[in-house]
């Protein structure tokens, strides 16, 4: 049993990284779900630092600048994934980030958002833009820590729904007349 | 549970379980005849359907690869993906949003009311409202339509507040909560709407009409119907006479099965219906079963479509409760002064982050479409339907390069939008634009068709053999004992959605199948 430990442990390390963080707004909404203050996520195949690398490259991409790095980094597990079933998506992102550096000058990371964002203008063409750009929209947008940061409230059917929490508390145009919009008691 | 085996020629083979296959299965059996349901999907239930859109997505779509051409946006946005319909039990009735309106009379004489227009393959239905009325009636009973048959309308969401209230202040008359396949009370075995907010990722509730929870144990409970589910129909053969005499189907694990048939029934939605009847070509059928006059897979529609949303100072929280929560008819008339013929619905329509994100404006990021996304919770929304002009070069045809995993090449979709589209677009975008300006929207966008969800006109009917593939029955002018029975046989689009008219033919085809079956006349 402790030999597999022992090996799992090697081979993680081996093959995959670590990414780590803190929240930003510690009375943001997103701070309310969290058991702590700081998060981890554990890839598979994406070195620490490629991860921290794409996450940033991610915020750029999709700037919300009050959303916290650790939904960013859904997306970052997302490519993880993506990366642990197809051998070519470790190559295309080294590529990507190195052509980024070279059109940097030095690395694109330590540019300013600004020139970091005309870079990317000139890249959203590529495959490793695009493959980035996609595998985050699908993902970024579609976890509860999102959800949340967006106010949007998600499943609702173990809630019963919204007829009665709040489907028409729009209160700021007049309601339609009962013709238009009968109640939903009679 | 019933079974039929593979050698029974007595059974009637439906393909496809949605609007169409789904109620025409049920029709028969009612009336006792022996039917097997084929169904490509897998069968979910209210219990398993799942409140999240992507995971939801992957449930109850269908992904199979299928390729794309032509000008229109979806090529450039979603080459594999034209349209956003359904591979489970109940077909697309689990996705659909239950707007359930009626065409009006002069959409069945498309060509006679709007003449000829430039480039448009235009025919009149070899149908009248009046003939179809009566079906229509007993599909709005059958589905529990609001507004009909003594059932209130459904309650407005905060969307539609949005929407009436901009209709009214441009002097819209015709703007309510609709007609609407969704209980606004329990009826029918079947709860109240609970305003869930996931219409298109399978009701929960069950408030929302789908083959899946009605038509089917219906049938199921006659002891005629054998579903198969996980049955993806690849073949339909014939005899020497040029009649249908089964069916060969792949199941799950990829085995071939031939189901025979007295008669053979195709509703796979209009993409994959005349995928099968071009790859069920033969030395009697060179160009595919019942295509002797070219037209399987042409005159393919998908309606004009487009969503405006707009942006507000205040919370709208338009995802709370019905999808399609209202509408409004003004622009669904006639009126060519408008610049363009036939007309459009507005009804308002809602997505979650992970959709709106994907659908916005597809390939965009950065700062400006990240603005979007942080105002989500001050959005009200609308989708614009409105008829599109069948063209003969739209069309659905057989992959030559790509092969599913069966090996059977896979459905190319065609199309280039006809000027008359882009026209009624722009004026339907407009007038989006205007109703959210009119209630103070900080901003509106323009987003782009959806992948197609109303799928039309690749087998159409027609009163002449060498416009069209079936009659006004659905059935094949030149197989006598195969039927048409979705929306693949609609002549023209209208401007309403399909699946109320796909149900109202449906039944309208099982008195027909029935009589037939008598008298041996197909």
């Amino acid at each position: 049993m402790n030999d597999l430990k022992v090996n799992r442990r090697r081979f993680l390390q081996g093959s995959g990284g670590l990414l780590l963080g803190t929240l930003l707004f510690t009375s943001g909404p997103i701070a309310l779900l969290a058991p702590g203050q700081s998060w981890a996520l554990e890839m598979s195949t994406l070195s620490s630092d490629l991860g921290s690398k794409l996450l940033l490259l991610i915020r750029r991409i999709y700037p919300h600048d009050s959303m916290e790095d650790a939904v960013y980094a859904f997306s970052v597990k997302a490519l993880d994934t993506r990366a642990a079933t197809d051998p070519s998506v470790v190559p295309l992102l080294n590529q990507g980030f190195a052509q980024l550096d070279q059109l940097a000058g030095k690395s694109w990371a330590s540019l300013d958002e600004s020139h970091q964002v005309e870079l990317l203008e000139k890249i959203q063409h590529s495959d490793f833009f695009i493959l980035v750009r996609s595998v985050s929209v699908t993902s970024l947008y579609s976890n509860e820590l999102a959800y949340t940061h967006f106010g949007y409230e998600g499943a609702s059917f173990a809630k019963g729904g919204y007829l009665m929490r709040g489907f028409n508390d729009l209160k700021w145009l007049p309601a339609p007349p009962a013709d238009a919009s009968p109640a939903a008691m009679s | 549970m019933t079974t039929y085996s593979y050698d029974d020629q007595s059974v009637v083979v439906v393909i496809g379980s949605g609007a169409g296959g789904g109620t025409l299965a049920n029709e028969l059996c009612q009336k006792g005849i022996p039917v097997v349901l084929l169904e490509a999907g897998k069968r979910q239930s209210t219990a398993t359907f799942i409140n999240d859109e992507w995971p939801s997505f992957e449930q109850l779509s269908w992904g199979d690869t299928r390729t794309t051409s032509g000008t229109w946006q979806i090529a450039q946005d979603f080459p594999n993906l034209p349209a956003w319909i359904c591979k489970t039990v109940g077909g697309t009735t689990t996705h659909w949003a239950g707007a359930s309106l009626r065409f009006q009379e002069h959409e069945f004489r498309a060509r006679q009311t709007y003449g000829e227009v430039k480039d448009a393959a235009l025919l009149d239905w070899p149908l009248t409202l009046a003939e179809l009325e009566p079906f229509y009636a007993r599909a709005e009973e059958k589905m529990g339509v609001t507004r009909t048959n003594n059932i209130p309308g459904l309650p407005g969401n905060n969307n539609f507040k949005v929407m009436y209230n901009g209709a009214m202040k441009l002097g819209y008359k015709e703007c309510s909560t609709g007609h609407m396949a969704i209980n606004s009370r329990a009826r029918d075995g079947r709860a109240q709407c609970m305003q869930l907010g996931f219409c298109f990722q399978g009701c929960k509730m069950g408030a929302k009409w789908s083959t899946l929870y009605t038509e089917i144990p219906a049938a199921e409970a006659t002891g005629k119907l054998e579903l198969r589910a996980e049955a993806h129909a690849v073949r339909i053969e014939h005899d020497a006479k040029g009649r249908a005499t089964a069916v060969v189907y792949a199941d799950a694990s990829g085995q071939l099965h031939r189901q025979q048939a007295r008669l053979v029934a195709v509703a796979g939605n209009a993409i994959e219906t005349p995928r099968l009847l071009l790859n069920s070509a033969s030395t009697l059928f060179p160009h595919g079963l019942g295509n002797g006059a070219g037209n399987v897979g042409k005159h393919y529609m998908r309606h004009t479509t487009g969503s405006v949303f707009a942006e507000f100072k205040e919370p709208v929280h338009f995802y709370r409760g019905n999808i399609m929560a209202g509408l409004i008819g003004d622009e669904a008339r006639f009126d060519p002064a408008r610049g363009f013929v036939g007309g459009y619905e507005m009804e308002t329509i809602s997505l979650g982050p992970s959709f709106m994100a994907a659908f916005l404006k597809p390939g965009a990021w950065g700062r400006g479409f990240a603005s979007v996304m942080d105002n989500y919770a001050n959005l009200a929304g609308m989708w614009l339907v409105g008829e599109d002009m069948p063209r003969e070069t739209n069309q659905v045809s057989i992959s030559a390069s790509v092969k599913d995993r069966f090996g059977i090449p896979v459905a190319n979709v065609h199309y280039d939008d006809h000027p008359n589209d882009i026209a009624m677009r722009e004026h339907a975008y407009k007038q989006g634009t205007a109703l959210y300006e009119a209630v103070g929207a900080l901003k509106t966008h323009r987003v782009p068709p959806y992948p197609s969800t109303h799928n039309m006109g690749t087998c159409r009917m027609s009163l002449k053999e060498a416009d069209g593939v079936c009659n006004k029955h659905g059935q094949s002018h030149e197989v006598p004992n195969l039927f048409i029975s979705d929306g693949s046989q609609f002549t023209t689009s209208a401007a309403e959605n399909p699946t109320l008219t796909i149900v109202s033919l449906a039944i309208r085809q099982a008195e027909y199948i029935a009589q037939s079956l008598k008298t041996n006349a197909a």
